[in-house]
C-alpha cells in the first residue's frame, strides 16, 4: 500500500498522484513504467501516431446489394450499381459515399467458413475460429496494445467500442477490454462527488485489500493474470478516466449542429462522429456498430429505406472529414460484419447467411483507396480470384498501420500467437 | 428426501435437548468426493486447504440465495460448531421459509437469463413478457418442482405471455419470440441447446465438420416446432401490443398436405429434402399436422425429458453454477467431440438425478456437500496445473475465482447495507432490472445476441466507485447502515470489523486497522466518515466482488 496518499502535498493533481501511486504498488504495468522517459518525444510520436476504426455490420450486411452487385443475375435483387470516385461501382442506395470511394477500396472476393454469428463474430473479430480452450484477442486489444506505446499521453481506454460490445481482449487480460459507451457518448457514474485528496485515500486503502487478496489466494507468485489481479489493472485505468481532461473527447454533443447533421442525427451518425473525436484525441482503435444486417426478411425495403441511408451518411461524412483533417493517412477504417449473405434470395424475400463469398472495404491508414479488389461469379456463389479470409485483412491492416507482423504473443498456456493469425498481406490494398 | 426432512426435524428437536444432532449425509456426496480425489492422486495433485468456515459460509449465501450473509446470519452460521453445521446450513437456505422467496427469486433469475437472455423482454419488439417469465421460475423454483417437469411445460407450453391476462401461463415466454420469424430456427436451438446440450445453430445451413449432428437432424428437431406460432393481441382499439399468445395450430406442411405435413429445407449445394418430426435418438412420431392426430411439441417435450442427455445437462448446469466450471466447456455443449473433464461422475450424477426424479434441491445439496465445493481458491503448487482459464481441464482441487453475477452483486450491496428504501415486490424489481440493464449490450442479430459490460471492465468499475448503489451504501443518513454500525457497535475497531466481517467474512488484519485509523485521522476525527471511506475501499475490493 502507499502511505503516501495520508500526506498529500496540497497542490499535487489527480493524475501525478495516480501515476505516483500506480509507481510505488507492487502492480505498475508496464504501460506506466516507461511514462515520463517518453513524454519530451509526445510531439514526435504524434505526428506518426497511427489509428483504425471498425465500422462493424453486426448481423451479417448483404455485401451483394452494397459492393459486388450483379444486376440481371436471377438473384442480383433489385438494385442498380452506381459509379464512384474510385474504380469500384457500389449499389444505387449509397450516394454520398460514392463521392468518397477514391478513399476506400472495397475486397470483393472475402472467403471464410464461419455462417453463425457467434462464431462469425468471433472469427472475424480474432482471425481465430472458437475454442474452449483459448480466449483470442480481439482485433481491437491487439492493435490498442501495440499502438498504445506511442501515446504516454492517453489517459482515455485505447480500445472504445461506440454502440456495441466490441469483442474481448482475450489472455491479453481485461486491461484491453472495450470500453463500451453508447452513440451519444455519455458515460455513467463519473462523477465521484469528493475532493482528489480523499479519492486517493479511499484508493490506497483500497488498494491494500486488493494487495492481501492476491497474496492470500496465490502466495509466492505474484498473482499475475488471475482474477484478481486484472481487477488491479482495471481500477487503475478507471481512475485514469475519471481525472482526465482527455474525456472531452466524449463529449459528442458539443460539436456544431450542422456537423452533426453531416453525420446524420442518428445513432450510427453519431457514433463515427465520436469516432473521429476519439482518434484525434489519440485513441488508436474505436469499433462503431451498426446491428440490424440479419435480413432474413424483406431485406430490399430493409436497406433502402433504412439500413443505407442511415450508412450512407455516417460513413460518407466521417470519410471525408478524416480527409479533410488530414487524418485519413494514418487512420484505417475496415467496414465489414461477420459474413454476407446469400446470393439467392429466399421465400420471405430476404437473404440468408453466407460466409463463402462476400465483400469488405477498408481505406486510409496505409491502405490504398479507390480500387475494387477481386472477383466473384456472374451470380455471386463463388469466388473466381484469390480468395481473402479475415487474418489476411487483419495481416493487412497491421502492416498499414507499421505493427510488425512478427509480433507474437504468448496465450497463458504457453501457445504462442502470432499476430494476425499468420495471415497473408493483401497486396494490392496497401499503399 | 422426506426421510431426510424428519431426520432434520428429528434433529431440530434433539438440538433442544442435547446438542445438534449430525444429519446423515446423502451417499452421492461420497461419489462425487472419490471421482474428483481419483483424478488428484492420478495428476499427483494436493488440493487447497478447506475454506475458512466464514467465507464457505458467505459462498453459500451467494450461490443458493445470490447474495451475501447478513453479519448476523454470518454469525448464526459461525456459532454452529457442531458437525454437520455445514449440512444444517444448507438445510436452511434450501427450507426454511424465511429463504423459501429468496431462494426461489433467485434461481427464476438464473433461469430467466438462460432461457430469454437479459435483453428478453425488455425492448418494444419483444413479445417476451419478463415478469411473465419470472413468475412462472419463482413458483416452479418455490414448489422445487421437479426439473423434468418445468422442462416439459417450457417446451409444451400453450396460453399468454403477461400475468393477469385471461388464460396466462408464464411458462410461454421462452419460446413466444423463437417461433415466428425464419421457420422457429431459433426455438430449435435454443431447446436442443439449453436442454440437452446440443449445439446445432451451425447445422441449420450446412453439415458441420466438428458436429455429429447433421442438417437433416436440424431440421427434423425443427419439424416439432412448426404446429406452434406466436400471436399479437392488441389494447382494444389500438394498434398497440398489450400481450401476445403462444397457440398450436394445424400444420399443412409444405407440401400442403397436412396428413403428411413435411418440411423442406435445402442443401448447400441447391438440391432441397424433406423433414418430419424425428428426435435426435432417430424416434420418429406420427406425420400428421393436424392437432387432432399429433401435438408435436407435446410428443417433443415428451421425448426431451425421457432423453439421458437431459440429465446430463441438469447435472453439468448446476455443477457449473456451484464450482464456476461445468465437466465440459462450454457448459452447454454436450456433444460427442466435446470430452467431459469426469465422463464417469457426470454419467453418474445423471443416472442419480433420474432415480431421485430431478430434484433440484437434491442436487444443490450433493454438490455444496461434497469435497471440492469445500476448498479455499488457494494455489498450493502442486495445484498450479489446474487453471482451466488457460484450458485445462478443470480438476476442481481449488475453488475457482469468479466475479459475482451483476444480479449477485445488486442483491449483496442491499442485503449488505439496505441500500435501496423498501418498496413493494413490483417497485423494487423495477428497481433492479433498470439497474441490470446499463450493462447489457445487444449485437444486433435477429437471434437477440447479447454480452455483458458487468465484466471486469471500467464500466462496471466506475459505477461501483460512483454509482448510485455505492452512494446509498456508504451514506451516513440516519438510519442507514453506517448509522446504525455505529450505534450498535461501541468501539470505533469494533465498527471497522463490522464493516469487514459483513463485506468480505473475515476480521480485517493488522495493517487494515492501521489504515483506517490513519483514514480516521485524514478525517479529522470524524468517524462517520472514516467508516465511508473504508465501507467504498471494501465494496469495491476484488475480494467483495468475487465469489471466493
Amino acid at each position: 500500500m502507499s502511505p503516501t496518499a495520508f500526506r498529500t502535498p496540497a497542490g499535487m493533481t489527480r493524475r501525478h498522484f495516480n501515476m505516483h501511486l500506480a509507481g510505488s504498488a507492487a502492480m505498475a504495468s508496464t504501460a506506466f513504467s516507461f511514462g515520463n522517459a517518453i513524454a519530451a518525444n509526445a510531439e514526435e510520436l504524434r505526428k506518426n501516431r497511427k489509428s483504425a476504426i471498425l465500422l462493424w455490420m453486426g448481423g451479417g450486411p448483404s455485401t451483394i446489394d452494397l459492393w459486388d452487385l450483379k444486376p440481371g443475375a436471377p438473384t442480383g435483387g433489385p438494385f442498380r450499381p452506381i459509379g464512384t470516385t474510385g474504380n469500384a461501382q457500389i449499389s444505387e442506395h449509397l450516394p454520398m459515399l460514392a463521392q468518397q470511394m477514391h478513399h476506400l477500396s472495397v475486397v470483393r472476393s472475402m472467403s471464410t467458413r464461419e455462417a453463425d454469428h457467434n462464431r462469425g463474430r468471433y472469427y472475424m473479430h480474432t482471425g481465430f475460429v472458437p475454442n474452449p480452450s483459448i480466449e483470442h484477442p480481439s482485433y481491437g486489444s491487439v492493435i490498442a496494445h501495440e499502438l498504445f506505446a506511442q501515446r504516454p499521453e492517453l489517459q482515455i481506454p485505447p480500445f472504445v467500442s461506440v454502440g456495441g460490445a466490441g469483442a474481448g481482449p482475450g489472455f491479453l487480460g481485461m486491461a484491453w477490454a472495450p470500453f463500451s459507451v453508447t452513440s451519444n457518448g455519455r458515460i455513467r457514474n463519473l462523477d465521484m462527488k469528493i475532493d482528489d485528496k480523499r479519492l486517493m485515500q479511499r484508493v490506497a486503502a483500497l488498494e491494500l485489500i486488493e494487495n492481501n487478496f492476491v497474496k492470500q489466494t496465490r502466495p509466492g507468485a505474484a498473482g499475475l493474470g488471475s482474477p484478481a489481479a486484472e481487477h488491479q489493472k482495471v481500477l487503475r485505468k478507471t481512475l485514469d478516466l475519471m481525472t482526465s481532461d482527455q474525456m472531452q473527447a466524449f463529449k459528442v454533443e458539443q460539436e456544431p449542429t450542422e456537423v452533426k447533421e453531416r453525420y446524420g442525427t442518428t445513432g450510427f451518425g453519431q457514433g463515427c462522429l465520436l469516432a473521429r473525436r476519439l482518434v484525434e484525441a489519440g485513441v488508436p482503435f474505436v469499433e462503431v456498430d451498426l446491428g440490424g444486417w440479419d435480413n432474413h426478411s424483406d431485406i430490399f425495403n430493409t436497406l433502402s429505406n433504412r439500413k443505407l441511408p442511415e450508412m450512407d451518411r455516417a460513413m460518407s461524412a466521417l470519410v471525408e472529414d478524416l480527409a479533410q483533417r488530414e487524418l485519413l493517412q494514418d487512420t484505417a477504417i475496415i467496414w465489414m460484419g461477420e459474413f454476407g449473405r446469400t446470393p439467392r434470395i429466399n421465400q420471405d424475400a430476404g437473404r440468408d447467411h453466407w460466409a463463402r463469398s462476400w465483400s469488405i472495404v477498408a481505406g486510409g491508414g496505409g491502405l490504398r483507396g479507390g480500387l475494387a479488389i477481386g472477383e466473384t461469379s456472374s451470380d455471386g456463389t463463388e469466388v473466381l480470384s484469390e480468395p481473402y479470409s479475415s487474418e489476411d485483412l487483419m495481416a493487412t491492416v497491421c502492416k498499414g498501420l507499421g505493427i510488425s507482423l512478427d509480433t507474437t504473443y504468448t496465450s497463458k498456456n504457453g501457445r504462442p500467437m502470432k499476430i494476425a493469425g499468420g495471415g497473408k498481406v493483401i497486396q494490392e490494398l496497401l499503399a | 428426501m422426506r426421510v431426510f426432512l424428519l431426520l432434520t426435524f428429528v434433529a431440530v428437536c434433539w438440538a433442544g435437548v442435547i446438542q445438534a444432532a449430525q444429519p446423515t449425509m446423502p451417499p452421492q456426496v461420497e461419489q462425487i468426493n472419490a471421482s474428483i480425489e481419483q483424478q488428484w492422486r492420478d495428476y499427483e495433485i494436493k488440493p487447497a486447504p478447506d475454506a475458512p468456515v466464514a467465507v464457505w459460509c458467505r459462498r453459500v449465501y451467494l450461490d443458493v440465495i445470490g447474495r451475501i450473509p447478513t453479519l448476523q446470519e454470518l454469525n448464526e452460521f459461525l456459532q454452529d460448531r457442531a458437525p454437520g453445521n455445514r449440512q444444517r446450513l444448507v438445510e436452511k437456505l434450501l427450507e426454511d421459509e424465511r429463504y423459501a422467496e429468496e431462494y426461489a427469486g433467485h434461481w427464476a433469475t438464473v433461469w430467466a437469463n438462460i432461457l430469454i437472455g437479459r435483453s428478453g423482454g425488455q425492448d418494444n419488439n419483444s413479445l417476451t413478457n419478463r415478469d411473465g417469465m419470472m413468475k412462472y421460475l419463482r413458483d416452479a423454483f418455490a414448489s422445487n418442482q421437479p426439473y423434468d417437469r418445468m422442462v416439459y411445460e417450457l417446451v409444451t407450453a400453450e396460453g399468454a405471455t403477461k400475468p393477469g391476462v385471461a388464460g396466462f401461463n408464464g411458462a410461454v415466454n421462452f419460446l413466444i419470440d423463437k417461433v415466428n420469424e425464419e421457420d422457429a430456427v431459433l426455438a430449435t436451438s435454443s431447446t436442443s441447446r439449453i436442454f440437452l446440450g446440443l449445439q446445432v445453430q451451425c447445422t441449420q445451413c450446412h453439415n458441420h465438420p466438428f458436429n455429429q449432428w447433421k442438417q437433416q437432424r436440424f431440421w427434423d428437431f425443427n419439424a416439432f416446432f412448426r404446429q406452434t406460432r406466436a400471436l399479437r393481441r392488441f389494447v382494444p382499439g389500438t394498434n398497440d401490443i398489450d400481450h401476445a399468445e403462444l397457440v398450436n395450430e394445424d400444420f399443412a406442411g409444405q407440401a400442403n398436405d397436412a396428413r403428411d405435413a413435411l418440411i423442406f429445407y435445402e442443401l448447400r449445394n441447391g438440391l432441397v429434402k424433406a423433414a418430419y418430426p424425428v428426435f435426435i435418438d432417430d424416434t420418429a412420431i406420427g406425420v400428421s399436422g393436424y392437432l387432432s392426430e399429433v401435438n408435436r411439441r407435446q410428443e417433443l417435450g415428451r421425448l426431451i425429458v425421457n432423453s439421458p442427455y437431459l440429465d446430463k445437462m441438469m447435472v453439468n448446469r448446476m455443477w457449473a453454477h456451484f464450482l464456476g466450471y461445468g465437466f465440459t466447456k462450454p457448459v452447454d455443449d454436450l456433444g460427442p467431440h466435446n470430452t467431459a473433464s469426469h465422463p464417469d461422475l457426470l454419467e453418474y450424477l445423471a443416472t442419480e438425478v433420474r432415480k431421485n426424479s430431478h430434484d433440484v434441491k437434491d442436487l444443490i445439496r450433493w454438490i455444496t456437500l461434497s469435497k471440492p465445493y469445500q476448498l479455499s481458491a488457494r494455489h498450493t503448487g502442486t495445484n498450479e496445473i489446474d487453471d482451466p482459464s488457460i484450458g485445462e481441464p478443470p480438476k476442481f482441487s481449488h475453488f475457482y475465482l469468479r466475479q459475482m453475477t451483476a444480479e449477485q452483486l445488486y442483491q449483496s450491496l442491499v442485503t449488505a447495507s439496505g441500500a435501496t428504501a423498501a418498496g413493494s415486490y413490483e417497485r423494487q424489481e423495477q428497481q433492479r432490472r433498470q439497474w441490470l440493464q446499463q450493462f447489457v449490450v445487444a449485437f444486433g442479430t435477429d437471434e437477440g445476441d447479447e454480452a455483458t459490460t458487468f465484466n471486469g471492465s471500467i464500466p462496471q468499475a466506475l459505477m461501483l466507485f460512483n454509482g448510485e448503489l455505492t452512494t446509498q451504501a456508504i451514506s451516513n443518513r440516519d438510519g442507514g447502515f453506517l448509522k446504525r454500525v455505529v450505534l450498535e457497535q461501541k468501539t470505533p475497531r469494533d465498527r471497522v470489523t463490522h464493516l469487514f466481517l459483513t463485506g468480505l467474512a473475515r476480521r480485517p488484519s493488522r495493517d487494515e486497522l492501521s489504515v483506517a485509523s490513519k483514514l480516521l485521522t485524514a478525517r479529522g476525527g470524524d468517524e462517520i466518515a472514516m467508516l465511508q471511506d473504508l465501507w467504498w475501499a471494501i465494496i469495491n475490493s476484488n475480494e467483495f466482488i468475487m465469489q471466493h
